[in-house]
């Protein structure tokens, strides 16, 4: 087989959590793999990131250019058709970069994308069969890759558990030198931080979190009315944010805030992972969903079916005269 | 700006429950109500808000059956100003780069400054825009939830993780995937649907578009879904049954031991 390479993304001189996801599912793809690591920016934490995942790859490959300060994804995608073997397979981790660097990237190598895969099954000669899911997550399937010509597989962030067996013990390289023309139509300006909202949703241990079953932006006083009895925060999905109900700070998920609560009360929220991305720390999760086959009921602890609108005055009611 | 908008018809997912049929070879088309990709609206939008702004037009474009042109005819009445259909039997089953290749092919035959997607559609791969912008060699930005036009470069925000977002400049031509979320899009009414229903959609098949059939569709794809199903995730959720009542003292309860309630 081809060799693997795994693109390493990294903040502030430190390396993802998805470094360690990405050497687990290298070994579901072949056990014996010797794979290479790519680390690219600028500076000390460049060298930083390198060192640290050298225990876990065989190989780091280094580039350190002041063209990679921002390393976006036009930039790494014209560095690593530069320096990669066309039939390389390639794994990055499915988050907002590798998104915007994956679907490109195979098509430069001519190479077979592989979209958001969440398990591996394992290769049989040039076909690599994967799980993915379709339908915010409703039906999984499974899904043959055909990479003679190598591929670009992108892997869902969590869906690997870490490898941290740290048993590579690998060199880094410093491959600066053959990053080739990095001139690209697209600039990084800068980074806009998120608004902070009058309600700081990370700092509450109760949070009453509303989606796309609460139907009208007036429902969302049943809400706010359990939330009071509870002494809770709303929070919400994302599509309640783009309805402009609620704003940005109070979204809970990936692309919003990462909460930490004791109970998740999860109200006509369907359950994508990127909501479920948001909420670690293993909170006691209640949903309550008319719709029984919401994957939100495979993750929580307790489920009730019921129209949230019907059951959440219910609920209140009873709290306010417990 | 000459705008260029690729669409899809997807089974509308807020309004059906999405079941696999009973071999696992598709999911249940029976009765499914279907609908615009739901960020293609958010692109379709955005597209005619540029328009409006700095001239040109905007034409949707999609790859699809006979059906799909309800879809096309359903962005016209937001205020597209024309429709493409890409149709031939020869197109069925194609992987993601089957279809961005076709889409590559009509946008060789036009002249477009910016080409806009959702950022993903019902598969959930968000690749079909990597893959055009790479196949045109045009710069590339996705999960969009900010455009300003600035002369012949836009100015581009991007979501990133954390609700954070990040600025971009980025040269015309290009093509952007468009997040949710970047505008509230139009109503359309039933009269709004009405004025465009005779309006000609033209239909474009593999000959027209010069792309050689054997690359295409199910035998040209490189990637295949084998089946659907629904996964085992460990135990569930425990399901609290009775009548209301009941049902809100027993998680009155459980709320009260888990901290959830002083």
């Amino acid at each position: 087989m081809a060799d693997i390479y795994a693109y390493i993304t990294h903040t502030a001189g430190v390396a993802d959590d998805s470094a360690l996801e990405l050497v687990a599912a290298s070994k579901k793809i072949d056990a014996n793999a010797a794979v290479t690591a790519i680390v690219a920016g600028s500076g000390a934490d460049v060298d930083k990131v390198a060192d640290a995942v050298a225990a876990s790859y065989a190989k780091v490959l280094k580039f350190n250019l002041d063209a990679l300060a921002y390393p976006n994804a036009e930039v790494v995608r014209k560095l690593l058709v530069n320096v990669l073997p066309a039939d390389a397979i390639v794994l990055v981790s499915n988050d907002t970069f590798g998104m915007d660097l994956g679907p490109g990237l195979s098509i430069k190598l001519d190479s077979t994308f592989v979209a958001d895969v969440v398990g591996i099954e394992g290769v049989d000669g040039t076909v690599l069969k994967v799980i993915r899911q379709e339908y915010s997550g409703m039906v999984s399937t499974h899904v043959t890759a055909d990479i003679t010509n190598g591929a670009v597989i992108n892997l869902r962030p969590g869906a690997f558990a870490p490898d941290e067996s740290q048993s590579a013990g690998g060199s880094v390289e410093d491959r600066s030198g053959d990053a080739g023309d990095l001139t690209v139509k697209r600039i990084f300006l800068e980074v806009v931080e998120a608004e902070v909202g009058d309600v700081d949703i990370t700092k509450s241990d109760v949070l009453v979190s509303v989606g796309r079953g609460i139907e009208d932006e007036e429902n969302i006083e049943v809400a706010q009315e359990l939330a009071d009895a509870m002494g809770a925060v709303v929070s919400c999905s994302r599509p309640i944010v783009d309805a402009k109900w609620l704003e940005k700070s109070r979204q809970v998920g990936t692309s919003g805030q990462t909460v930490k609560p004791k109970v998740y009360m999860a109200c006509g929220i369907s359950g994508s992972f990127q909501h479920m991305g948001g909420i670690k720390g293993a909170p006691f999760i209640v949903a309550i969903n008319k719709n029984v086959k919401a994957p939100i009921f495979q993750v929580a602890d307790v489920g009730i079916e019921a129209d949230i609108l019907d059951f959440l005055p219910e609920l209140t009611d009873a709290i306010k005269e417990s | 700006m000459e705008i260029l908008v690729c669409v899809k018809r997807v089974p509308d997912t807020a309004e059906n429950e999405i079941e696999v049929n009973r071999d696992g070879s598709d999911i249940e088309r029976d009765d499914l109500v279907y609908s615009v990709n739901e960020w293609d609206n958010y692109a379709v939008e955005e597209a005619i808000l540029i328009r409006d702004k700095v001239g040109g037009s905007v034409t949707v474009i999609t790859v699809g059956d006979d059906e799909s042109e309800e879809v096309l005819r359903r962005e016209m009445a937001m205020g597209a100003d024309n429709g493409l259909l890409l149709c031939d039997d020869a197109f069925e089953g194609s992987d993601g780069k089957g279809v961005a290749s076709l889409l590559k092919a009509a946008v060789d035959k036009g002249k477009y400054d910016l080409i806009l997607t959702g950022a993903q559609a019902d598969g959930g791969a968000a690749e079909v825009g990597g893959m055009l912008a790479a196949m045109l060699d045009y710069p590339y930005a996705s999960l969009v939830n900010k455009i300003e036009v600035d002369g012949d470069k836009l100015k581009v925000g991007r979501e990133i993780e954390g609700g954070n977002q990040e600025m971009n400049e980025i040269q015309l031509p290009c093509v952007l995937s468009i997040q949710t979320g970047i505008n509230e899009p139009r109503y359309v009414g039933i009269r709004g649907i009405r004025k465009v229903a005779s309006v000609d959609i033209p239909q474009h098949g593999a000959a027209d578009l010069g792309v050689d059939a054997a690359t295409l569709g199910a035998a040209g794809a490189r990637v295949k879904r084998l089946d659907y199903f629904v996964p085992e995730m460990g135990e569930g959720a425990e399901m609290l049954e009775g009548s209301t009542e009941e049902i809100v003292a027993k998680l009155i309860e459980l709320l009260k031991s888990k901290g959830g309630l002083k």
